[in-house]
């Protein structure tokens, strides 16, 4: 039975909603910077998600580009935070979000 | 047997995706997402995105996450954090809350547009899609039935450096150039003393530290004056329900 089932745009679409929603209320829960970093990379995986399956069901190239568009920018925003992280445990090891109220060191 | 893929690699992601929500050793998180991160590498392949899907468990999960387990690693920060613990009073209820409501609006939402999810079905978008791009042979550019891997990243290479995207490419790398700079400058070590911390760190809406004191980190040696109560306290696992301080 569910080998005759064809798989649809919705199909992606749906978990592409459901990998973002894990990777929002992921963000908004835990008050780790470097977890919240990983949710962050859920939600851009999600969108990658809706990229291709728009770009298949569109017969378009335009969202496989996109989606390399989008990996370079985690990248390069992956690169910055986490400096950013190393910078501020340094001064103040402590693994929470919560205590870091000011925006130098 | 598409059918049987979409499932087993949708499994995949959404338990990866679980773990790195629901785990509490940010080491077992990362490798979690490693698993999210293969499984939507399965669904790129299963639509046909191969150069994609490759660049994905290269770029992902060869070089992101091993930079997150190399922060992790190197902040010695891979204890548990206490997924109970309520640092702000009320967020995790507010948080669920939200997400509940956004899974409901979405839900709302599919079952009032059901049936018709992508809008303007295919055989209009091939004809309109490319219709305005100038340089781009449109034979190359639009993702056939059947593509084969090859032919997927020959498109790829050629619509990347076509007249219309060769201006982001070339932003692009731009960007990755601001991002090594920004890295090296971010954690070089300053100069001379820092001044203190400021006195209302962490400020008083939050809990006090004695009773988080789960989240205190093993290297507290180097903490400020302020943290060392905290950091004097022992039994680590027992204070995680205190409840809210006297404050």
């Amino acid at each position: 039975m569910i080998l005759g089932l064809s798989i649809g745009p919705e199909y992606y679409l749906a978990l592409s909603a459901l990998l973002f929603t894990i990777g929002a209320g992921g963000l908004l829960v835990r008050r780790n910077p470097l977890v919240m970093f990983m949710c962050i990379e859920l939600m851009l995986n999600a969108a990658n998600l809706a990229f291709i399956s728009f770009g298949k069901e569109m017969g378009d190239l335009g969202g496989q580009l996109s989606v390399l568009f989008v990996l370079v920018v985690a990248a390069a925003e992956v690169v910055i935070g986490l400096a950013i992280v190393v910078a501020v445990m340094r001064r103040r090891p402590k693994a929470s979000v919560d205590e870091v109220s000011v925006l130098r060191g | 047997m598409e059918a049987v893929t979409f499932f087993l690699a949708a499994i995949i992601s959404l338990a990866g995706a679980c773990g790195v929500v629901f785990l509490r050793n940010p080491v077992h998180a990362a490798l979690s997402l490693v698993a999210t991160l293969f499984g939507v590498a399965i669904h790129f392949i299963n639509l046909e995105a191969y150069f994609v899907a490759a660049v994905q468990v290269i770029v992902y999960a060869g070089a992101i996450v091993i930079l997150f387990l190399f922060v992790i690693m190197l902040l010695g920060v891979d204890r548990a954090e206490s997924i109970k613990t309520d640092p702000i009073i009320g967020q995790r209820q507010i948080a669920i809350l939200a997400v509940g409501g956004i899974l409901a609006l979405g839900a709302l939402i599919g079952v009032a547009f059901s049936g018709d999810v992508t809008g303007v079905p295919p055989e209009n978008a091939q004809k309109s899609t490319y219709e305005g791009g100038t340089a781009i042979n449109s034979d190359h550019v639009h993702a056939g039935d059947d593509v084969r891997p090859d032919q997927n990243i020959k498109d790829i290479g050629r619509a990347l450096f076509s007249t219309r995207y060769v201006f982001a490419l070339e932003i692009t790398a731009l960007l990755l150039t601001i991002g090594v700079v920004g890295a090296v400058v971010l954690t070089r070590r300053p100069k001379g003393e820092l001044d203190p911390l400021p006195d209302d760190d962490p400020p008083s809406i939050y809990r006090d530290n004695e009773n988080s004191s789960d989240l205190e980190s093993t290297l507290s040696e180097e903490t400020d004056p302020s943290d060392e109560t905290a950091a004097d306290e022992s039994g680590k696992d027992t204070s995680e329900e205190t409840g809210v301080s006297g404050e």
